[in-house]
């Protein structure tokens, strides 16, 4: 099999440790070699967090810049800001719910608009998928399933090795119990979105 | 159970880095961990924290590294399997045990994991362990993957058994938050009751003694010396003319690389996981036949040094090289792609890189720095601090979540270089300019190592303020407890030392201690102590709000809302606390309720008052 490079970009707080969680679980469901590498020192303390997930015979668990199939952004303006991970070739699925940084409310910077913002990722990569993913997760039960509906547009574009099924499996045992159902629910929801756009 | 104990031989799970080190030690028997946490090591002592609450096994949070290191070693001594953990910086406070600690060995087994932090992800500096090393005399093993990690770890314990001798296994962050699929092996049984037989002309360090230990140490290390050589963790890949040297992660980049550049049958790669001592002879072998040699290592040459003193020593004179102008840097970390060119370049394989999009064009994106978190109460000490000696005072800061506090708009941190640093540094600025110094500390540091350059200050008249930031625990690692912290919610008695006792105790007459978030009289304390010469200590004590949320008498308190009505929009409140709660829509402030920790710093500081208690959560917005 090929190895297949995804790069997760998240604030602190937005549940990416968990989504890579899963997948990871999905993947060894799925009988796929995976490797995870993240940086989350910082997470708690409204920083960025990013994981790469490396599906596949390589050895290496890093994406250098350029080298990343798939770009999963739970945050508009951190999707762009991990754009020197993508090439040509790359899939891109977003959220567009933003969280600005704080440097925004004191003036140090200007959110980025988000039409623009489309428009530049789509022109730069082989194609986008973006919506309000903070609201679908509201929908499912709570914005803090935001990472599984995000997870469910990644499982639609059928381009990792592994199955909703098998993500569905992974939910159910490495998601706390009371949280299943939801989390079930927002996966859905997600494919649903990725579907439609 | 706890899962590292729970699953079964032969299974396979998915294993964070620091989960499989764990487990490895739990396979080996380890029955005596200790710690001082610190990024990318903690997670190896939080396995062992919660395994501790359920089995025989003992833990415990040292002050610091050294004093764990020392438990360990006292454990060691008799006869158990033990391991601490830390970080590479804490390596350097537990250096002094580790030095003599080698002459006396231990009997029965000792493992020091020490994650260094390529790149300084979470870290002052970028130090490479493996001089340790050298400087010890100690060996080394390095993992280059999470699975090698775990038997690696479970190796590290009986070569230390076997040697009898402390075994450094060395990681970096790119190991410690990696995962990656683990095979179980069994769990050794935990001998937790030790013998000590006293034998002081070996233990007690005294120069004749000594004397006749350092040579044993070399002997020791002679032995070592040839176990690396048939390690299994050392070996040869492939029989091409052309030779990379590698550890660590690096081995996967290159294991990758040679295959992606479609040359892999023209290479022949010397996987070096026993690095400490190096192994000579294997290398020698691996050389033969070699025309030129790469060695692909992050961080120091260490192993280029070692590969080129074994070609000279043997005559040998074919091109070894690493580091660089158009080779590997000594700074940050590799990545696959650095790799790949280096290797391209150095024998001459064509490479293009992928073709990277142009980022040069894109919107610019606002930088989103960490910053201290909604309702810490540092921001609020440090605001009070401010409000009283502006950017007059030198601030000497120290290292956790509050050296945040260095960021605009509060810049409370004018130096900054080690743990227990901000109090010792003081009085050098203090005595070097006159000019007012206020030093900061957090609780756990100041256990870690601010007790004694306190007592060097007062004892040495000094005038300078400390600011003992107390939110009762250890916060940027993760909240572990330290001799502060009360941990009986947890049904573990633990006698809290009190700060102020230690600080009394130490000779300083001017303490003050107060709640930050009641501004006012945060200020009027700091203004009340700045009046004494000397030195003078403020203890601002409020919880961390993220710890504080664990706690059984927890209670979420009303967040606050901006009354627009009463807002004239002088922004007081962002330009000086900057709390992420609060953001700016069309020239209005608000404050997002479900980020408000209802600590009502901004609401004394408002000079509208117009920062109130919201009625319910809708209500706020």
């Amino acid at each position: 099999m090929e190895t297949i490079r995804l790069i997760i970009v998240a604030v602190g707080g937005q549940g990416n440790l968990l989504a890579s969680k899963i997948l990871g679980e999905a993947a060894l469901l799925a009988g796929v070699p995976v490797k995870m590498s993240e940086i989350h020192g910082m997470a708690q303390r409204g920083g960025v967090v990013e994981s790469a997930i490396v599906f596949g015979p390589a050895h290496s668990n890093l994406i250098a810049d350029g080298e990343a199939d798939l770009l999963l952004g739970f945050e508009p303006s951190e999707t762009l800001r991990a754009l020197n991970k993508c090439n040509p070739g790359t899939t891109v699925i977003t959220n567009l719910a933003p969280l600005p940084p704080f440097t925004v409310a004191i003036g140090k910077g200007t959110y980025p608009d988000l039409d623009r913002l489309q428009t530049v990722i789509r022109a730069k990569t082989r194609q986008l998928i973006a919506f309000d993913a903070a609201t679908l997760a509201k929908a499912a039960g709570s914005i803090l399933s935001l990472n599984v509906v995000l997870l469910g547009a990644l499982v639609q574009t059928g381009l990792l090795p592994v199955t909703a099924q098998q993500v569905q499996q992974a939910i159910r045992s490495k998601t706390k119990p009371d949280f299943v159902d939801l989390n079930l629910n927002a996966l859905d929801k997600g494919m649903a979105a990725a579907r439609k756009v | 159970m706890h899962p590292l104990l729970a699953i079964e031989s032969s299974q396979s799970i998915l294993l964070l880095g620091n989960e499989a080190i764990a487990r490895g030690a739990l396979e080996a028997g380890v029955a005596f961990a200790t710690a001082y946490p610190g990024t990318p090591s903690s997670e190896i002592a939080l396995q062992f924290f919660q395994i501790s609450r359920e089995s025989d096994l003992y833990f415990e949070y040292s002050a610091n590294e050294k004093v764990a290191l020392e438990m360990a070693a006292g454990a060691a001594m008799c006869g158990l399997r033990a391991m601490t953990s830390m970080k590479h910086v804490g390596l350097n406070v537990a250096a002094d045990a580790l030095m003599t600690l080698a002459y006396t060995g231990v009997n029965g087994a000792l493992v020091l994991v020490v994650a260094d932090d390529p790149f300084m992800f979470s870290s002052q500096n970028e130090q490479d362990t493996r001089w340790y090393g050298k400087l010890s005399g100690l060996p080394i093993l390095e993992p280059s993957t999470v699975a090698e990690a775990k038997e690696m770890t479970l190796s590290a314990f009986d070569l230390s058994e076997s040697l009898k001798l402390p075994v450094l296994l060395r990681t970096t962050t790119r190991i410690n938050h990696a995962s990656g699929m683990v095979t179980m092996g069994p769990l050794r049984e935990r001998i937790v009751k030790g013998a000590f037989e006293k034998d002081p002309m070996s233990y007690v360090c005294i120069p004749a003694v000594s004397r006749e230990l350092h040579p044993k140490l070399l002997d020791k290390m002679g032995r070592a010396a040839a176990m690396a050589d048939e390690s299994p963790w050392n070996r040869i890949e492939g029989d091409g003319r052309w030779g990379i040297v590698c550890n660590g992660v690096s081995y996967g980049y290159v294991s990758d690389a040679i295959h992606e550049l479609g040359a892999a049958d023209r290479f022949k790669v010397l996987r070096v996981g026993f690095s400490h001592p190096f192994p000579e002879i294997l290398t020698h072998w691996f050389l033969e036949g070699c025309e030129k040699v790469l060695v692909a290592e992050e961080g120091e040459p260490y192993l280029q040094e070692a590969v080129r003193n074994c070609a000279h020593r043997n005559g040998m004179m074919l091109p070894i090289h690493g580091k660089g102008e158009g080779l590997f840097s000594r700074l940050y970390e590799f990545d696959p792609t650095t790799v790949k060119r280096v290797i391209s370049s150095y024998f001459h394989l064509p490479f293009t890189a992928s073709a990277s999009i142009r980022t040069d064009d894109l919107p610019e994106v606002p930088a989103r720095p960490p910053n201290l978190c909604p309702g810490c109460p540092h921001r609020a000490a440090y605001a009070a601090v401010r409000e009283v000696f502006g950017d007059e005072a030198i601030y000497p800061t120290d290292i956790g979540c509050y050296t945040l506090g260095l960021l605009p708009p509060l810049r409370m941190g004018d130096f900054l270089i080690a743990m227990g640093a901000g109090i010792g540094t003081a009085g050098g600025f203090a005595r070097a300019t006159g000019r007012k110094v206020v030093a900061f500390i957090g609780d756990s540091t100041f256990f870690h190592s601010g007790l004694s350059p306190l007592a060097s200050a007062v004892y040495n008249n000094h005038d300078f303020m400390v600011v003992i930031l107390d939110n009762g625990t250890t916060g940027m690692t993760g909240h572990q407890p330290h001799p502060g912290v009360d941990l009986r919610h947890l049904n573990l008695e633990r006698a809290p030392v009190s700060i102020e006792a230690a600080v009394k105790g130490l000779g300083v007459e001017n303490l003050l201690t107060v709640n930050p978030f009641k501004y006012r009289k945060t200020v009027a304390a700091v203004r009340e102590l700045a009046r004494h010469p000397g030195v003078s200590v403020l203890i601002a004590r409020a919880p961390c709000p993220l710890y504080e949320r664990t706690l059984p008498h927890y209670r979420k308190r009303r967040p606050f809302r901006v009354n627009a009505a009463k807002c004239r929009g002088h922004k007081v409140c962002l330009s000086k606390l900057a709390c992420p709660a609060f953001f700016a829509a069309e020239g209005q402030v608000g404050i997002d309720p479900d980020r408000c920790t209802g600590c009502a710093l901004c609401a004394q500081l408002c000079p509208e008052n117009a920062i109130m208690p919201a009625r319910d959560k809708e209500a706020a917005r």
